[in-house]
C-alpha cells in the first residue's frame, strides 16, 4: 500500500491531469448507467446520451486544429456529414448482408472516419500552405458545399448496381427490384441503429487517448512548436505544412467518427443547417472556445453542459434562451478573465492544501 | 590555413528597388568566433535571413563546409547544419524548456505518429535518448533545474540561453546569433560571452554572430565584418576592424 502512494506521488502533474479527464469521462458513465437501472433518467435525457458523446468527440476534436494546432477552422460540421453519409451509406447497402452488429458497426467506423480524413486531406493540401484566415474561410466554405451537396445526391441500387443522379430519384432509372439509397434532400433512411450509449463513451475516451497521446509525442510537439512560432519551428528543420495538414487529418478523421456515431443513432439521416451546417460548425466551435482553447476536458465539459441546458430549459420556453446566453456569458468570464483565472488558482491551491491537512 | 566553414561570394539581394544585401563576401574558418557589426539598418538579419534560407539571394553563393546551399529551403539548410537564434526571442512559449529542445531535436530521432500514440516501437527507445540529450545541453546553460518550467516563466536571460541551446540541439556546423546580449545588464552579458566561448570549444562550433555591444564583440570575436548600407566597409581582425577611422565615423561615433 505504501509502495502504492509512493508510485502515485512520482507521476507527474501532465499524467494526473489527464487521468482526471479519463476519470471524469468514466465517472459520468458510471452515474449515467446507475440513473438508468434505477429507473431515474427519463426518456428524453436517455435519448440524449449518444448526441451528447458526438457533441464532445465534435469538440475535442476540432480542439486539436484550435487549440493545439491554433488554426481557426469553421467547417467541422463538415466532415462530421461526410462521415455520417459514408458510413450511413455503407451500413445501409451492408444491412442484410453483415448481420453481425459489432463487425457492422466496426467497419462503418473505418470508413466514416477514413472518408472525413480523406477530405481533411483534400482541402489541407491546398489551404495549409497559405498563412492568415484562409483556413476559416475556406473551411467554413466546404462545410456549406458538402451540405448542399449532400441534399441533391440521389443514389440507389438494382440488380444491374449502382445508379447515381443529382437530379432526382426518377432519373436514377432504376429496376423494379431497385432501392433508393440516399434520396437527396430526403437523406438516408433505415439506417440501422447499431450505435448505443456504451460504444459511444468508448469512441470518446478513444478520441481523448489519441489526442492526448498526439500532444505528448515528437509529432505532437512540432505541431504546439508550430502554433507557438512557425518561423522558429521552421528554422529548428520542422516541416510547417507536414504538420499542419497532420493534425487538421486527424481532427477531420475524429469528427467523422462522431458522424458515424450520429448516423447511426437516428433511422433518418438528412443534412440540414441545424446538424452539418453553418450553426452546427460554430456551435463545435463556442464548445471549444467556453471551455478553453486547449483544454480537451474543457471543450468536452463545455459540449455537454452547453448541449443538455437548452433541453433541461425547454419548460421554461421563451426564457431558455435567456437563460442560455446568460450561461454562455458566465462561462466566457470564468474561463477567461484574468480575475476568475486567479481567483480559482487560489481557492483550488487553497482546498489541496486542506485535503493534504485533512490526510495527514 | 585552417578549413573553412562558410565561404559567401557576392552575395545579394533586393527588395524592389532597395539593394538591400550588395555583393556581400565573407569567408568563416572552422572553430572561429566571428561577429558582424554595423549600424541599425545596415542589412545584417538579412544576411542571417539569406543565410539560413528565409530569402532567396538574388545573386551570390553560400558555400557550407563544401558544400553549395545557395537556394535552399530554410529547412534543408538547417539538415545541412546552420542553425541561428532570433533578435525578439522566438522561443515555443506555451512549451516547456525541456520540450522546446526537443523539439530542436526532431530530426535527429525519428519515430511513427502511430508508436507515438500507442507508445510502441521505438517510442520509448528514442524518447528516452532526446530527454537524456536535452538534459545533456539543458545542463550545459545551467536550465536543468527550469526543465519543466513554461519557457515564457524563464527570465530574459535565461530565454535567451534556451533559444541558443535549441539551436545547438538541431547539432549544427554553423550557429548564427543575432544580438544574443540585446537586453542584458554587464552582468548577464559578461556571462553570456563565457558561455558563447564555451559552446565553441565544447561543441567545436563555428559561430557567426550579430552584436550592438563592442565589449562583447571585442571580447570574444577573432574576426570582424563591418556592414553599412548593404556594402561591406570592413573587414579582418577585430582589434584592426575597430580601429579603421572609416568603421569609426559611420558606426562607433567620431
Amino acid at each position: 500500500m505504501t509502495n502504492m502512494t509512493a508510485k502515485l506521488k512520482n507521476i507527474n502533474k501532465t499524467t494526473k491531469n489527464n487521468a482526471v479527464t479519463y476519470g471524469i469521462v468514466i465517472a459520468a458513465y458510471v452515474i449515467v448507467q446507475l440513473l438508468i437501472f434505477s429507473g431515474n433518467l427519463s426518456s428524453l435525457m436517455k435519448g440524449l446520451l449518444v448526441p451528447l458523446c458526438t457533441y464532445a468527440i465534435l469538440a475535442v476534436s476540432l480542439n486539436l486544429v484550435v487549440g493545439i494546432l491554433g488554426e481557426l477552422s469553421l467547417g467541422h460540421a463538415g466532415f462530421m456529414c461526410v462521415g455520417a453519409f459514408a458510413s450511413a451509406f455503407f451500413s445501409k447497402c451492408m444491412k442484410d448482408v453483415i448481420t453481425l452488429v459489432p463487425l457492422r458497426f466496426f467497419l462503418a467506423l473505418v470508413i466514416g472516419a477514413a472518408v472525413a480524413a480523406l477530405f481533411g486531406i483534400l482541402i489541407g493540401i491546398p489551404v495549409l500552405r497559405l498563412k492568415g484566415d484562409y483556413l476559416a474561410i475556406v473551411t467554413l466554405a466546404f462545410g456549406e458545399i458538402i451540405k448542399n451537396l449532400v441534399n441533391v445526391l440521389y443514389i440507389g441500387k438494382d440488380s444491374n448496381g449502382f445508379h447515381f443522379s443529382m437530379k432526382d430519384s426518377m432519373s436514377l432509372k432504376l429496376e423494379p427490384d431497385g432501392m433508393i439509397i440516399v434520396n437527396g434532400p430526403q437523406g438516408i433512411t433505415g439506417t440501422p441503429n447499431d450505435s448505443n450509449f456504451t460504444i459511444s463513451i468508448l469512441l470518446l475516451l478513444l478520441t481523448l487517448f489519441i489526442i492526448i497521446r498526439l500532444v505528448h509525442s515528437r509529432d505532437g510537439r512540432a505541431i504546439m512548436a508550430i502554433r507557438d512560432n512557425r518561423i522558429a519551428a521552421e528554422s529548428v528543420g520542422i516541416n510547417i505544412t507536414k504538420y499542419k495538414l497532420m493534425a487538421f487529418t486527424i481532427s477531420a478523421a475524429l469528427a467523422g467518427v462522431a458522424g458515424v456515431l450520429y448516423a447511426h443513432n437516428l433511422s433518418t439521416l438528412t443534412a440540414n443547417t441545424n446538424n452539418f451546417g453553418y450553426n452546427m460548425s460554430i456551435m463545435i466551435l463556442v464548445f471549444v472556445v467556453l471551455g478553453g482553447i486547449g483544454s480537451l476536458r474543457g471543450s468536452m465539459i463545455a459540449a455537454v453542459i452547453l448541449t443538455l441546458l437548452p433541453e433541461l430549459l425547454r419548460e421554461l420556453a421563451d426564457y431558455r434562451m435567456l437563460i442560455y446566453a446568460i450561461v454562455l456569458i458566465v462561462m466566457m468570464i470564468f474561463n477567461w478573465s484574468p480575475k476568475s483565472i486567479q481567483w480559482r488558482e487560489k481557492n483550488l491551491a487553497a482546498l489541496k492544501n486542506k485535503m493534504k491537512k485533512g490526510a495527514q | 590555413m585552417a578549413e573553412k566553414m562558410l565561404d559567401v561570394k557576392g552575395l545579394s539581394i533586393s527588395f524592389g528597388g532597395l539593394k538591400a544585401v550588395n555583393d556581400f563576401d565573407i569567408s568563416i574558418e572552422k572553430e572561429q568566433l566571428y561577429g558582424l557589426i554595423g549600424p541599425n539598418g545596415a542589412g545584417k538579419t538579412t544576411v542571417f535571413n539569406l543565410l539560413t534560407g528565409v530569402y532567396k539571394p538574388t545573386a551570390g553563393k553560400i558555400i557550407l563546409d563544401g558544400e553549395d546551399i545557395t537556394g535552399k529551403s530554410i529547412i534543408e539548410i538547417n539538415k545541412d547544419g546552420v542553425a541561428r537564434t532570433f533578435q525578439n526571442i522566438r522561443l515555443f512559449k506555451e512549451l516547456t524548456v525541456i520540450e522546446n529542445v526537443k523539439v530542436g531535436l526532431h530530426n535527429h530521432h525519428h519515430y511513427s505518429v502511430v508508436e507515438g500514440i500507442l507508445h510502441v516501437g521505438k517510442y520509448k527507445k528514442m524518447e528516452n535518448e532526446m530527454t537524456e540529450k536535452a538534459m545533456e545541453l539543458l545542463k550545459v546553460f545551467d536550465l536543468d533545474k527550469e526543465a519543466q518550467y513554461k519557457a515564457s516563466n524563464l527570465p530574459y536571460g535565461k530565454q535567451r540561453k534556451l533559444e541558443i541551446a535549441r539551436a545547438l540541439a538541431t547539432d549544427p556546423k554553423l550557429l548564427l546569433l543575432d544580438e544574443p546580449a540585446a537586453g542584458m545588464n554587464p552582468n548577464e552579458t559578461a556571462e553570456l560571452m563565457d558561455t558563447i566561448r564555451f559552446v565553441r570549444d565544447k561543441f567545436h562550433m563555428t559561430i557567426l554572430l550579430i552584436e550592438h555591444d563592442m565589449k562583447l564583440v571585442s571580447g570574444i570575436c577573432e574576426k570582424l565584418t563591418v556592414l553599412n548600407f548593404g556594402q561591406v566597409l570592413a573587414q579582418g581582425g577585430t582589434a584592426e576592424v575597430l580601429n579603421n577611422p572609416q568603421v569609426i565615423t559611420a558606426y562607433l561615433g567620431q
